[in-house]
């Protein structure tokens, strides 16, 4: 029996193609846009974690000021200086290398072409704290480094706009009007949450800080740890050593703060799942909104087709065989809905996916869950339909009009 | 009546026994009484008329007699069975398996096949698709639209469909065939052609009749006529089925 009412819930569906497609429509939307957005969310996750995961596992940031948001009235902390970053290397347990940081934008210009871009002052503990290899030339000499020469290392960003992707180590650039020799090309890391990671100028230190920042300060310190060492443990031993340098006395705020990869990667994580759950909540919300313009027709349907229903009932239909037939129907229509959407979900992730320059992916487990719920919408809301169907008088439906 | 009973079916009790049987609709100032105490015997085989005027109680009977509705007071022995004691699922089954019906406006699926409409009883009753297929051909065969299978409602004349509706309703071999003014929508000559189809069934597999109608010339082809009025029955006419031969 229940083979045949499948029959006639598909043989009756496709009798009134148009309505039924705009029924499911909703149930299309709703189950396209869940199953897009987690989808979507998941993928945005991954290239996030991915992203964090490419400035190196065990990097601390150590910056001045109270981190993201806290700002507040009173002077500005002051920047490190040259010292601090000295101290940092030696008097802490467990720190691998420390890279301090100054920066600065400039105007990079190759043979009439120009460019604009970040310059990173740094020294060659950069490429020790973080995995960021050379694709060509080499890194900082002790020379270069102490003396401040006015060399650089490009980005693949640069590489591919002044260079057309050419080789770029040997060649001269023009930055900011002081010419410098490009002695190595990055790999390239790709673009994520922080911009376009490859869109950069790595000098010396000192060379920026004469001729770019105009200042010794020093922005930000790339503490690279020991995996051995616990991360918490080595925050802590930093913090003290700072505190001390900085003078500041025992009740007082840090005015500096140090922030690790991995709590990034968290924070971030934490963002897009929530995100993710908001917007999902809304898509779900649209599924409900679904369910219910099921109902709407299904009830239509049902007064419309109440001779149909006195004559299935005058044969011999009992009230559960017609309360099937439409529940069947809700179901069958809910189900094929939740299957166009989740064809219309693939096809949404395809194309927004390298918009969102995040990898297209296929989770399997949501899809499922959308395809499930599809169906329990079906159900619920094709039941009071049905059991209105099923309850119908068969003298008083024969003679409806 | 007992005369006539005996040479439809000698030695049987009648198929369908009214007694005392009332209807009440509404409840307390606004209750009317459709029908009060009818008895009334209709033996297997036979083939009657029912008339009367409006509200005469003549359609409340006929849903009573097609177990679409139950008697307020009184009982009604189909097969000896007590329908009024069935509860609406088990006349359900009951029509199922031994009614069949014909409608005045057809009442046939629209958009679906002669074919599919005919199959439709046999649907519930859970045949396998290629007996239904076969069984409900053969029941379009016998009203003679074998040819016309694969047509729907709207493709077929009134004529066509009532035919269609005839071949539905006997499709499950049922011991009753219910027919509520089948004529009612047709011009003259396809009510002839109509009542001899189901005169030709009546006596051919010996099916019982019973039609309502207002028309005394359809009324003619069937062997006995219910009159009631006032929800009551006023008489019962026997005549002779037209065509055949009295011994």
């Amino acid at each position: 029996m229940l083979g045949t009412t499948f029959s006639l819930a598909v043989r009756s569906i496709f009798r009134h193609k148009l309505r039924s497609f705009l029924t499911t429509l909703g149930i299309i939307i709703g189950v396209a846009a869940v199953v897009a957005m987690v989808t979507l969310g998941k993928a945005t996750t991954k290239a996030a974690q991915q992203q964090v995961a490419s400035l190196g596992t065990n990097v601390l940031q150590v910056r001045p000021g109270q981190g993201f948001g806290r700002g507040g009235g009173g002077p500005r902390p002051p920047d490190f200086k040259e010292e601090d970053v000295e101290a940092v290397a030696r008097q802490v347990a467990g720190v691998n290398a420390v890279a301090p940081q100054a920066q600065s934008t400039a105007t990079v210009i190759y043979q009439g072409a120009n460019w604009s871009t970040t310059i990173n002052g740094t020294t060659n503990a950069f490429f020790q704290v973080q995995p960021w290899p050379l694709v060509s030339g080499r890194t900082f000499t002790r020379a270069e480094e102490q003396a401040g020469k006015a060399v650089c290392i490009i980005g693949n960003t640069i590489r591919t706009n002044l260079f057309r992707g050419g080789e770029a180590v040997g060649e001269r650039l023009r930055v900011n009007g002081v010419s410098c020799d490009v002695i190595g090309t990055l790999s390239t890391r790709g673009q994520g949450g922080f911009g376009d990671q490859d869109d950069v100028i790595v000098m010396p230190i000192k060379q920026v800080q004469r001729r770019f920042t105009g200042s010794r300060d020093i922005r930000l310190m790339l503490v690279g740890v020991d995996p051995a060492y616990d991360s918490a443990q080595v925050q802590e031993s930093i913090k003290q050593v700072l505190r001390e340098r900085r003078q500041i006395s025992g009740g007082k705020d840090d005015d500096f703060n140090i922030f690790d990869t991995a709590q990034i990667s968290a924070t971030l994580t934490g963002i897009t799942t929530l995100l993710t759950q908001i917007v999902t909540a809304v898509a779900a919300i649209s599924l409900v909104v679904g369910g219910i313009g099921i109902m709407n027709i299904m009830l239509v349907s049902v007064t419309e087709r109440t001779r149909e229903i006195g004559i299935r009932l005058a044969i011999g239909a009992v009230a559960s065989e017609v309360l099937m037939q439409f529940l069947m129907e809700a179901v069958v229509l809910s189900c094929l809905g939740g299957l166009v959407g989740l064809v219309v979900a693939q096809l949404v992730v395809f194309g927004l996916a390298p918009l969102m320059q995040v990898e297209f992916m296929f989770e399997p487990q949501i899809n499922v869950i959308a395809f499930l719920v599809s169906a329990v919408i079906g159900v619920v809301f094709g039941y009071f339909p049905a059991r209105r169907a099923a309850s119908l008088n068969p003298i008083d439906a024969l003679r409806h009009e | 009546m007992a005369a006539r009973e005996a040479s439809v079916a000698p030695n049987e009790p009648p198929i369908i026994q009214l007694r005392g049987v009332s209807k009440v609709y509404g409840e307390g100032a606004t209750a009317f009484q459709a029908l009060k105490s009818v008895d009334l015997d209709i033996a297997a085989g036979d083939f009657v008329a029912v008339m009367g005027p409006s509200g005469s109680g003549k359609s409340t009977t006929m849903n009573i007699l097609g177990c679409l509705d139950v008697p307020s007071s009184g009982q009604f022995l189909f097969k000896g069975l007590h329908v009024e004691r069935l509860d609406r699922d088990q006349r359900a089954l009951l029509r199922r398996k031994y009614l069949g019906f014909v409608f005045q406006g057809f009442n046939l699926l629209a958009r679906t096949s002669a074919l599919e409409n005919v199959e439709l009883p046999l649907l519930y009753r859970g045949d396998g698709k290629k007996e239904r297929r076969a069984t409900a051909m053969a029941a379009l065969d016998k009203v003679g639209l074998k040819e016309w299978w694969d047509h729907t409602p709207a493709e077929l004349s009134g004529g066509q469909q009532q035919r269609v509706a005839i071949a539905r309703a006997i499709v499950t071999n049922p011991d009753v065939l219910l027919a509520d003014e089948p004529t009612g929508n047709l011009d003259s000559e396809r009510s002839v052609e109509i009542m001899k189809l189901l005169t030709e069934l009546n006596q051919t597999s010996g099916i019982t009749v019973l039609m309502v109608t207002h028309e005394p010339d359809m009324a003619a082809f069937a062997r006995t006529i219910v009159h009631f009025k006032d929800g009551l029955v006023e008489r019962i006419e026997a005549q002779h089925l037209q065509g055949e031969v009295v011994a």
